[in-house]
């Protein structure tokens, strides 16, 4: 593999885990209210991210992300800060302009939906993407991406079925993030299977399990798979074994737990293979160390929302009402 | 005259035609058969669904996010409850992502009683899609309306949730469609035979557009005395009294709010300020009902212009419709309901 591309995987993975730890420092010292994230899916996030055909409408890929994909937000170039805006709630948080949690993007000029907290429900919204896609002719396919918990929810089922209706498949690649843990409720003793992916083999579904701490393998099979889909117009499922290092979320305790992580592991294997030094991989954590907190002193300068926001967005002003036709109010204070 | 099944066909038809709608689909919805009232017969871009109301509702918003305008159908709205987060995510999909993704769609469904439907064909719905910020909600009570609120509905950039009083859709309307054909034409153009479909396409007449504007109530029938507010079904049933009112020299003005959210609040107001007597009447069961935040808006704009204690009248709060037709009678308003109600009314002095 091309020595520039092992090294940014690199990169973006600490680049990742830098801002992961800063997200999680913000609630430890009130900057943000709550975290949620991803240290320990950063290898197979970075993969994914920088294969995305990303842009804007139907002619490339809609992403219906979890809430662990800040990995995929930095291999798409989505500048560092931002995330960090959004965990504070800041006006300028690009993404829910202070109305959501961390992890929860929404983007539009990378397609990027609005991510759901019941993260199963995305399951059943990508057919209706997919088949926009896939009448318009586009080469975009809609990526879903889900744990081994919420794949427990219905939609989940909703999803296999709508997507392989005979002579009516959809273009639709299934990521399953599989860290065996829903919250604390462990992945064997809900699932009689080991592996999440299963479930797809009836459906015809072409699936194929991988080690999602890998980078290099994430981003082979992940290609794949995004190649098969782009070409085929049928659905694709991968199953990623990844790790969870820092719990559910903050209401955890975001302590470093038990697991591999995938950031050492790839250091050492750059190390062993001379692709690298400790001490340039050492510089790496250091220099997005100190941009993470950088971008946070520049966001504790930015204002919160304004109260009077409150009520924009929640209608589009529209042409045919009468009320609710150019702006949204509340009417139960007054006329 | 047009059936109110009828008048929503034509008017999907235009939207399919004129509106850049691709998709109206749900279960049954497609052929051969159409839709179980037989609204979706014969149109172009119709098709059947897994009979899954989350799959359904999913597919919409993943629809509307590409920019479609979709028009998906839950069968009967008694099996909407299992897709009510999904509703939820819908109405805040724009609110959530600061207007990034707006969603708009189209989710119609038969609502409320009077076909002996028991417990899984009669509920309404209204009291839950009005505590659901975000959508719109609209139900019509005659044909024309509904052919126009369908339009308004397709065309507003928002999710509105269009329910169709299900007792009504076999009912004429009283007012032609624009550029409607006779009764007996435009049965023979549009409604699909019974038996074999195989070779059957439908004769559309002209469609033009016709837009009945959301939040916009309809003064039915003018009056001095008591103001009847309702909606849909009900509406039928406020007019049955209000005929037996005015022979007892009570004469009631009935508003057929069309729009639930939002409502037509001006309407109901220079009403209220004319009889000083307002009563709101739906079917839905009456802990909690839309039409107490009615009342409560009442009391709080009108409440020194009063001559009597504003009422609500609504369902029996039971889990269900009974299908015995005594219990269904009494599960809901009926026209003596709401007569009694207004002579009440007329005898309060306060």
């Amino acid at each position: 593999m091309d020595r520039a591309l092992r090294l940014q995987f690199h990169d973006l993975m600490v680049k990742t885990r830098a801002l992961e730890l800063r997200m999680i420092a913000m609630v430890r010292s009130g900057d943000g209210y709550f975290w949620i994230g991803g240290p320990g899916e950063e290898a197979v996030n970075v993969a994914l991210g920088l294969q995305v055909r990303k842009g804007e409408g139907i002619d490339y890929d809609y992403l219906l992300l979890h809430y662990r994909n800040t990995g995929m937000l930095m291999a798409m170039g989505i500048p560092l800060i931002d995330p960090i805006r959004l965990m504070r709630s800041t006006a300028t948080d690009p993404f829910t302009r202070g109305r959501s949690f961390s992890g929860h993007y929404a983007y539009k000029p990378f397609n990027i939906l609005p991510v759901t907290s019941p993260i199963g429900t995305q399951f059943g919204v990508a057919p209706g993407l997919a088949l926009a896609q896939k009448r318009a002719g586009s080469k975009g396919v809609t990526i879903v991406i889900g744990g081994d918990a919420g794949a427990a929810e219905p939609d989940f089922a909703s999803g296999l079925i709508w997507a392989t209706r005979p002579g009516r498949e959809l273009p639709i690649l299934f990521l399953i993030t599989d860290n065996s843990l829903g919250i604390s409720t462990r992945k064997d003793q809900v699932w009689a299977m080991e592996h999440i992916s299963d479930r797809a083999k009836p459906f015809g579904i072409p699936t194929r399990v991988i080690d999602g701490n890998d980078p290099e393998a994430s981003h082979a099979a992940l290609g794949e798979a995004l190649e098969t889909v782009r070409r085929t117009g049928r659905p694709y499922m991968i199953d990623a074994k990844v790790s969870r290092l820092y719990g559910h979320s903050s209401s955890s305790g975001t302590n470093l737990e038990p697991g591999e992580d995938p950031i050492a592991r790839y250091e050492k294997k750059l190390v062993d293979e001379g692709i690298a030094t400790p001490g340039e991989l050492k510089a790496v954590h250091e220099r997005y160390h100190a941009e993470a907190l950088a971008a946070l002193e520049q966001v504790r300068l930015e204002p919160f929302p304004a109260p009077h926001t409150l009520y924009d967005h929640t209608f589009v002003p529209s042409p045919v009402d009468l009320v609710y036709g150019e702006r949204y109010f509340n009417p139960n204070r007054g006329d | 005259m047009a059936t109110m099944a009828q008048a929503i066909r034509l008017a999907l038809h235009h939207a399919e035609r004129e509106m850049g709608v691709r998709d109206i689909f749900g279960q049954d919805v497609g052929p051969p058969l159409g839709g179980v009232f037989g609204v979706t017969q014969g149109l172009e871009t119709a098709w059947n669904t897994p009979l899954d109301e989350r799959g359904i509702i999913g597919t919409a918003m993943g629809l509307a996010m590409a920019g479609q305008k979709p028009i998906c159908e839950i069968q009967f709205v008694d099996y909407i409850f299992n897709s009510i987060d999904l509703m939820k995510l819908a109405g805040n999909s724009a609110w959530n992502s600061a207007g990034q993704f707006p969603m708009q769609m189209v989710l119609m469904s038969p609502t409320g009683s009077g076909i002996h439907g028991s417990i899984y064909h009669s509920h309404s719905f209204e009291a839950w899609a009005a505590r659901l910020n975000g959508w719109k909600v609209v139900m019509p009570s005659d044909p024309i309306t509904a052919y126009g609120l369908m339009l308004a509905a397709v065309e507003d950039p928002n999710p509105v949730l269009y329910l169709i009083p299900k007792a009504l859709m076999r009912v004429e309307g009283k007012e032609l469609l624009p550029e409607e054909p006779d009764k007996k034409t435009l049965k023979a153009m549009i409604d699909a035979p019974l038996g074999d479909r195989g070779e059957w396409k439908p004769r559309w007449p002209a469609i033009p557009r016709f837009i009945t504007p959301i939040g916009q109530a309809h003064v039915v029938r003018g009056g001095e005395h008591v103001s009847i507010v309702s909606f849909g079904r009900m509406l039928w049933v406020c007019l049955k009294a209000a005929e037996t009112l005015q022979q007892e020299g009570i004469s009631a003005e009935v508003i057929d709010l069309r729009s639930i959210i939002p409502y037509d609040w001006k309407t109901i107001s220079k009403s209220i300020l004319k009889t000083g007597r307002v009563m709101f009447v739906n079917e839905d069961t009456d802990i909690v009902n839309y039409g107490e935040h009615l009342l409560r808006r009442t009391i709080d704009a009108h409440f020194y212009d009063l001559k009597a204690r504003p009422r609500v009248l609504g369902g029996e709060p039971v889990p269900g419709i009974g299908l015995a037709e005594t219990l269904e009678d009494a599960s809901v308003p009926q026209s003596g309901t709401v007569v009694q109600a207004a002579r009440d009314m007329m005898e309060e002095n306060t």
